[in-house]
């Protein structure tokens, strides 16, 4: 199947998703689709699968323009998706989940199985996924889970294959048992969107690659393209980003990880032996792709995630696998990456959430009653020198803008003694005026003698405001450079190549 | 684009217990008043033979109208008067400057049964806050009313010791009930509601096991009947007991604990943990609240009040307590979610929609014994007043009601997700 997207536009509401997108496919072809999550990969797949309709543009197929009303629409015209979480009921078999919906019938309308059961033992044999027709999907390993949501998409005659992030939890075995069926599909005629961030991945597997960002098409390469150039395509800006910094002055280490060892939430390794070192007036800005370990990272420094081996070190205070209310009387200030998840009670007022993680603290509270007035005393000033806008302190925090919502978060950490600031992704989403903002915080914090952690995954943004560069790609810290290093050099790092040689 | 879709499912969550509570509430009522007329209207042998001759003679409707309109009122000033005041029995109190006791029965008999009401739907609002389903407050106020039925009458000493002992041990009797589901909850992640439930029916075999036991048993008694709690440990009623007014100083009880969760939820710093984590579980880990201290608190505390409202229960009223405590009607325990859900959760609130359904149920019994009418009509009016608060959207249809602004909309309970 020849597949183009012309002009693909979706909004919601003022924010576009995907401004005028053009990409095409042909037959046998394994297109990767390569961009930072957020960067609207997701919203152009789910138009093309017909789960959402786009303002402006087209989808051609075969040189015919097609509209589709919903995903059975795509299917019919041999599309076939597989979705980052699996479709599948648990309990039934892979045969029953394959033929789910378009059950084989025999007389009186029961289900074939039988036949079920036949057609999918071809299906596997013909592109090598061997998978046991009558096991129950459960008890199945993900990667086996996979195959059936390939054999699914298969099963229905689909000519052009979309695998939406299908890496992501997968082991590394499992990786490239998936990259070997690829392989197999597109040399069977089958055409293969491959929705990722992973460059390596790209770089195996992919004939043609377009990298799109803050939902325009960056650009495309080959599969020849170095991860370097990829990286930087990924994740660069063209808002030059300049902080004014006083003259870098570092004092003695006050914050150390020391060979961290953290699992995410499938028990795989994430964080696979990172050491750090953060010293009193220095910024460490940690870049790398997302993904790579970074979020577990920080989560298990907030206490958030339970540490396998390693130390956290902060002021010469050991604060490993602590609760995160000793962690963060112990100094740390947090910055958490999903801001309204971990960071904010939407439902309650500007003035709570300011005292959220400090509610027992004089003078918010004596002997078990909170002092309101002392809390709004507290909400007037911060409010008043963060420069939060808001109609009221008393406004619930949910119906104020993204950048003041993260404002409320830098107002309440900055504003509490604090040793270390560890601030992840602490400017995505912001409009450029919040992000200078947040930016000038975040330097007079290290200005005042402090240590700070900045994870991002903006180069520019880790280029602007590090003092040194850690670079971390799949759990490890590959290495840590000067702010005066280049782009390439950077993008070297994030892609996975060691500077030194390995 | 992530974001806003998060923030519109919080706030259509919310819009279930929306806008201008008041109002809906209010309006609710109406409309569960209505639906409780076309019952009576539907199953009174009279006013639907007045409606059938309609059809024969046309000009009987007025007849027809009149009936109905009867019999409907009739219902209702039975239901007002047997749980509010009787406006002829006031008149002849203010005139004659007699009978008082008799003018102030009904709202005495409302207070009597909201007390233990407002009690136990104040310890289910505050799970309700932290996010969490108390279904087994019946239990709890059942093990309340043993444990301290067991003090009361087992053991014996001077009033200003044994009665607060006794309330005591009540609260207590609650709070280890809802202790095991806590530490369930907190540390093996069972969901509380099926643990609640289920510990429900475990307590009711210990209650049984309890009055059945000799120490426990009144003596001389093959059935299954408590001791009687001792006149040390009783709560007396609030004017004598010459007056034959039952209400009772369980009624300060109840306020004491009104104002303690009015406290405890907008001032406290406990509260604080308990809300915050109510409304985003994760957020409160990431500031340092220790969800697993949170869940076992809030059930020691949900618990022990409807303890608490066990005890008060059994010391106020019948002063021994049976193989069937608590458990008929469905059980306090079970009323008080409706009414924790009607009062949104909130204190003040509670004590309206306690005695709103304390006033309907006395109400019902006036009616049942006046008119013939089932005292099951009052259970019809409450649940229909309680499907309303849940739907203000389909108030807000009927009545045409404008929609109030974002910000002062507020949320109830969230979904059965833990």
């Amino acid at each position: 199947m020849r597949l183009e997207l012309r002009g693909i536009t979706k909004r919601f509401g003022s924010f576009t998703a995907n401004d005028r997108i053009d990409l095409s496919v042909e037959p046998g072809q394994i297109h990767s689709l390569l961009g930072e999550n957020g960067a609207g990969k997701s919203t152009l797949m789910n138009v093309l699968f017909g789960l959402l309709h786009p303002d402006e543009g087209e989808i051609v197929i075969d040189g015919e323009p097609v509209r589709f009303h919903d995903s059975g629409d795509a299917v019919r015209r041999g599309i076939g998706m597989v979705h980052q979480h699996f479709m599948l009921v648990p309990v039934f078999t892979v045969a029953e989940n394959v033929v789910l919906g378009f059950e084989p019938t025999k007389s009186f309308n029961r289900v074939d199985y039988k036949k079920a059961t036949e057609d999918i033992r071809r299906l596997s044999h013909q592109f090598n996924l061997e998978v046991d027709p009558a096991a129950r999907v459960e008890e199945l390993p993900v990667g086996l889970q996979q195959r059936v949501e390939i054999l699914k998409a298969l099963s229905r005659d689909a000519e052009l294959l979309i695998l939406d992030e299908p890496t992501a939890v997968l082991t590394p075995q499992e990786i490239d048992a998936l990259m070997e069926i690829m392989r197999s599909l597109a040399a069977a005629g089958k055409s293969i969107l491959f929705i990722t961030h992973k460059l390596k991945e790209v770089k195996a597997v992919a004939d043609v690659i377009t990298v799109i960002r803050q939902g325009r098409v960056i650009g495309s390469a080959e599969a020849s393209a170095s991860e370097s150039d990829l990286a930087s395509m990924m994740v660069g800006r063209e808002v030059e980003l300049t902080v004014d910094k006083s003259a870098f002055a570092p004092g003695e280490s006050v914050f150390q990880v020391r060979d961290l060892v953290v699992r995410n939430d499938r028990g795989l390794i994430a964080v696979n032996g990172v050491s750090l070192d953060v010293r009193a007036g220095e910024i460490l800005a940690l870049a790398g792709v997302q993904g790579n370990g970074q979020t577990e990272l920080v989560e298990a420094i907030a206490g958030m995630r339970p540490i396998e081996s390693g130390t956290i070190t902060l002021d010469g205070q050991d604060i490993t696998n602590h609760s995160p209310r000793k962690v963060l009387d112990a100094g740390l200030g947090h910055i958490p990456e999903d801001r309204q998840r971990d960071g904010l009670v939407l439902s309650l007022s500007v003035a709570d959430n300011l005292v959220l993680n400090t509610p027992r603290r004089a003078p918010f509270a004596a002997r078990g009653t909170r002092n309101l007035g002392a809390v709004r005393e507290n909400a007037e000033r911060l409010v008043h020198d963060f420069d939060i806008r808001t109609t009221s302190i008393d406004e619930a925090v949910g119906s104020l803008s993204g950048g003041n919502q993260q404002k409320v978060i830098v107002a309440r950490e900055l504003s509490r003694p604090l040793r270390v600031l560890m601030a992840s992704q602490p400017t995505r989403g912001l409009d450029v005026g919040s992000i200078e903002y947040v930016h000038r915080q975040i330097v007079s914090h290290r200005n005042q003698g402090n240590a700070a952690l900045i994870v991002s995954s903006e180069l520019d943004e880790v280029m602007a405001l590090g003092d040194r560069i850690a670079v971390m790609f799949d759990g490890r810290i590959m290495g840590v450079v000067e702010p005066s290093a280049s782009r390439e050099e950077i993008g070297l790092l994030m892609a996975g190549s060691q500077v030194s040689g390995e | 684009m992530s974001e806003a879709p998060e923030v519109t499912r919080r706030l259509s969550w919310r819009r279930l217990y929306s806008s201008r509570p008041v109002a809906v509430t209010i309006f609710a009522l109406v409309l569960g008043l209505f639906v409780g007329a076309l019952v009576i209207v539907t199953t009174t042998a009279a006013v639907l033979t007045s409606w059938r001759h309609v059809f024969s003679s046309p000009t009987s409707i007025g007849h027809a109208i009149k009936i109905t309109a009867d019999t409907v009122g009739a219902a209702y000033r039975a239901m007002f008067t047997g749980s509010i005041l009787s406006p002829g029995q006031f008149w002849h109190s203010v005139t004659t400057g007699q009978g008082w006791e008799q003018t102030a029965t009904p709202l005495s008999e409302t207070l009597t049964y909201a007390t233990p009401l407002i009690i136990t739907s104040i310890g289910v609002g505050i799970a309700f806050q932290t996010g969490l389903f108390n279904i087994g407050a019946n239990g709890q106020a059942v093990l309340g009313g043993v444990l301290g039925a067991m003090v009361g009458s087992m053991l014996h000493m001077p009033m200003f010791l044994h009665l607060p002992l006794t309330l005591a041990c009540g609260f207590l009797g609650g709070a280890l009930a809802g202790l095991v589901p806590g530490l369930l909850k907190a540390y093996t992640g069972a969901h509380e509601v099926i643990v609640t439930i289920m510990f429900n029916y475990v307590i009711y075999a210990f209650l049984l096991f309890s009055v059945l036991s000799t120490p426990f048993q009144l003596p001389g008694q093959q059935n299954d009947i408590s001791r009687t709690i001792d006149p040390s440990a009783q709560l007396p009623p609030l004017f004598g007991v010459a007056s034959g007014l039952r209400v009772n100083y369980g009624i300060v009880v109840a306020a004491l604990v009104v104002l303690f969760a009015w406290w405890f939820l907008e001032r406290s710093s406990l509260g604080f943990d308990f809300r915050v984590t109510g409304a985003n579980p994760t957020a409160a880990r990431a500031s340092g609240i220790n969800a697993k201290v949170v869940i076992v608190l809030v059930f020691l505390i949900s618990g022990g009040l409807s303890g608490l409202a066990g005890i008060v229960q059994a010391a106020s009223t019948t002063h021994y307590i049976d193989g069937g405590f608590l458990i008929g009607n469905a059980g306090i325990g079970f009323t008080a979610i409706t009414v924790a859900l009607l009062g949104r959760n909130r204190p003040g609130g509670i004590v309206w929609s306690s005695l709103l359904f304390a006033a309907l149920g006395v109400g019902g019994r006036s009616m049942q014994a006046t008119t013939g009418i089932p005292l099951d009509l009052a259970s019809v009016i409450q649940s229909a007043i309680v499907l309303f608060v849940a739907t203000p959207v389909l108030v807000k249809e009927i009545f045409r009601l404008r929609t109030a602004p974002v910000a002062t909309l507020e949320l109830a309970t969230k979904g059965w997700g833990s």
